[in-house]
């Protein structure tokens, strides 16, 4: 399927999505399981900007998430930073002897955590992200369990985010004047119909479908 | 210190050994027969890694930290304009950290190898993936003993070239270690066997490690809750894969001090016949 092909696609579907808010809840409630599945004070989804190559606070859950969605930094600095750019998990207890992490950290939010644990939101071979669990109780030592569960939760929590980008792309092409604007805007309109009406112009979309296939 | 002796490698003959005619026999004699019984005394009994030059490509190392000490050298590795790769002096160290743990794991088991870093990590995301080939691709020229990766890329366009340059340091005797993925997802170099793959295990000895007699991972060491050299001179208890793979990276060095003309196929070897599991109770 050609680029074109996929943006109309992506546009027809977008008629029919729901909002965006949706999927700010849908981030919103990962960080929360993630949280409450570690027993950790806080969680967060960081989105990589591929226009600016910065990390971006998505949804934060516990200690910061008031002050923390919306600010952004470098791809390249940090330990979230690494975990992108190597695609590779990590998990770092006190993390407080690491006075950058801890200096950038406190400036951005005034807490800065003991534990840390950070994998790569991967869809297929694209690094979306990076989901962060912040400490953790110390009651145990950590265990591969945890890592495997960190991981396949981590697979999770990039789908969503794959259907988020996937939805962005499509309400731009639904907003835009172009040919795709207009495929989403039929589609949306049929949304809108039931009964006869959307028999209607189901009917009157395939005659169209007809007379344009006709070269 | 002088540098353990390396044999020519293939490319630098006339012709290659495409065959072996009767007459030419003498031609496979080899240089470096194991013996009858290896274990570990044989293996790495008494060394520390002199002589051997191990590469940490990451993120950079931090400079004279107390648990890496002096390493050997350090460049930075970055694109130029026209896709070049330019290999400067690294001014920075460690970006994030993970370097230096890696080297700090390395220096611990293998305390007389010598120590060099290739930071491929830290210039941002964007374009990440090529440096990462760029700067493993610079690292196989440089002849290193041993490269230790506790990285992967999941790009698939990068997975050919990789693959090329890890067949590349196979036959060239250049040992690459890489980390295994522990995340459902494909990535590479680690899934190749010209490498050395190492996942983790739970128990705290670094010197206790096993052979997965179901590959991709090949080879499990320590990596859970290590103590590790971090950034500002200090340490941090760090979980992940990336710390099990510097053991083993450290545990070659030890072997090949002691027999530096091992191939990667006979270090292999060695290290799956002195594993825990196998003959090598620590």
């Amino acid at each position: 399927m050609n680029d074109r092909t996929e943006t109309l696609r992506a546009a027809v579907a977008a008629g029919v999505l729901p909002a965006d808010e949706h999927f700010a809840r849908l981030l919103r409630s990962i960080v929360d399981v993630a949280r409450a599945i570690f027993g950790a004070k806080a969680s967060s989804i960081l989105l990589h900007d591929e226009e600016t190559d910065e990390l971006v606070f998505a949804a934060v859950s516990g200690e910061g998430e008031e002050a923390l969605v919306g600010k952004r930094f470098a791809s390249s600095t940090g330990i979230a930073g690494w975990v992108l750019s190597s695609r590779t998990p990590l998990v770092l207890e006190d993390v407080q002897s690491d006075p950058r992490f801890a200096r950038d950290v406190a400036e951005g939010t005034g807490y800065v955590p003991k534990g840390l644990m950070a994998v790569p939101l991967l869809d297929d071979e694209i690094a979306l992200g990076v989901l962060q669990v912040l400490d953790r109780p110390q009651r145990a030592r950590f265990t591969l369990q945890e890592m495997e569960l960190l991981g396949l939760f981590a697979g999770q929590a990039a789908i969503a985010l794959s259907l988020l980008r996937s939805a962005q792309r499509a309400r731009s092409a639904l907003d835009g004047e172009g040919e795709a604007g207009a495929v989403a805007g039929l589609a949306a309109a049929l949304e809108g119909l039931d009964g006869e009406g959307r028999a209607a112009g189901i009917a009157l979309l395939r005659d169209l479908e007809r007379v344009l296939a006709q070269k | 210190m002088a540098e353990q002796p390396r044999p020519a490698v293939e490319e630098d003959d006339d012709l290659p050994a495409w065959s072996l005619p009767l007459d030419s026999v003498d031609r496979i004699a080899l240089e470096n027969p194991l013996a009858a019984r290896v274990d570990r005394e044989w293996a790495l009994g008494g060394a520390t890694g002199r002589g051997v030059r191990v590469c940490v490509l990451d993120s950079g190392v931090e400079p004279n930290h107390p648990r890496v000490g002096e390493i050997a050298g350090a460049v930075a590795i970055r694109l130029g304009d026209n896709g070049e790769t330019i290999a400067e002096p690294d001014v920075e160290g460690d970006l994030c950290g993970h370097g230096t743990a890696c080297a700090g794991v390395i220096r611990a088991i293998a305390p007389e190898a010598e120590i060099y870093s290739v930071r491929v990590l830290g210039g941002g995301f964007t374009g990440s993936g090529n440096v990462l080939v760029a700067g493993l691709r610079w690292a196989v020229d440089q002849g290193y003993h041993v490269v230790n990766m506790s990285l992967s890329t999941t790009k698939r366009q990068l997975g050919e070239a990789l693959h090329e340059l890890a067949d590349s340091a196979y036959f060239r005797r250049t040992v690459l270690v890489a980390s295994a993925h522990n995340m459902p997802v494909e990535s590479f170099p680690w899934r190749f066997s010209s490498v050395v793959s190492v996942g983790s295990h739970e128990e705290a000895d670094p010197m206790v490690f096993y052979a997965n007699p179901n590959p991709p991972v090949e080879f499990f060491a320590n990596g859970v809750d290590v103590d590790v050299a971090w950034i500002g001179g200090g340490s941090i208890r760090a979980t992940g894969n990336s710390f099990a793979t510097p053991c083993i990276s450290a545990i070659a060095a030890l072997i090949l001090s002691k027999h530096p003309l091992l191939t990667p196929f006979q270090l292999k070897s060695v290290l799956y016949q002195i594993a825990s599991n196998v003959g090598g109770a620590s």
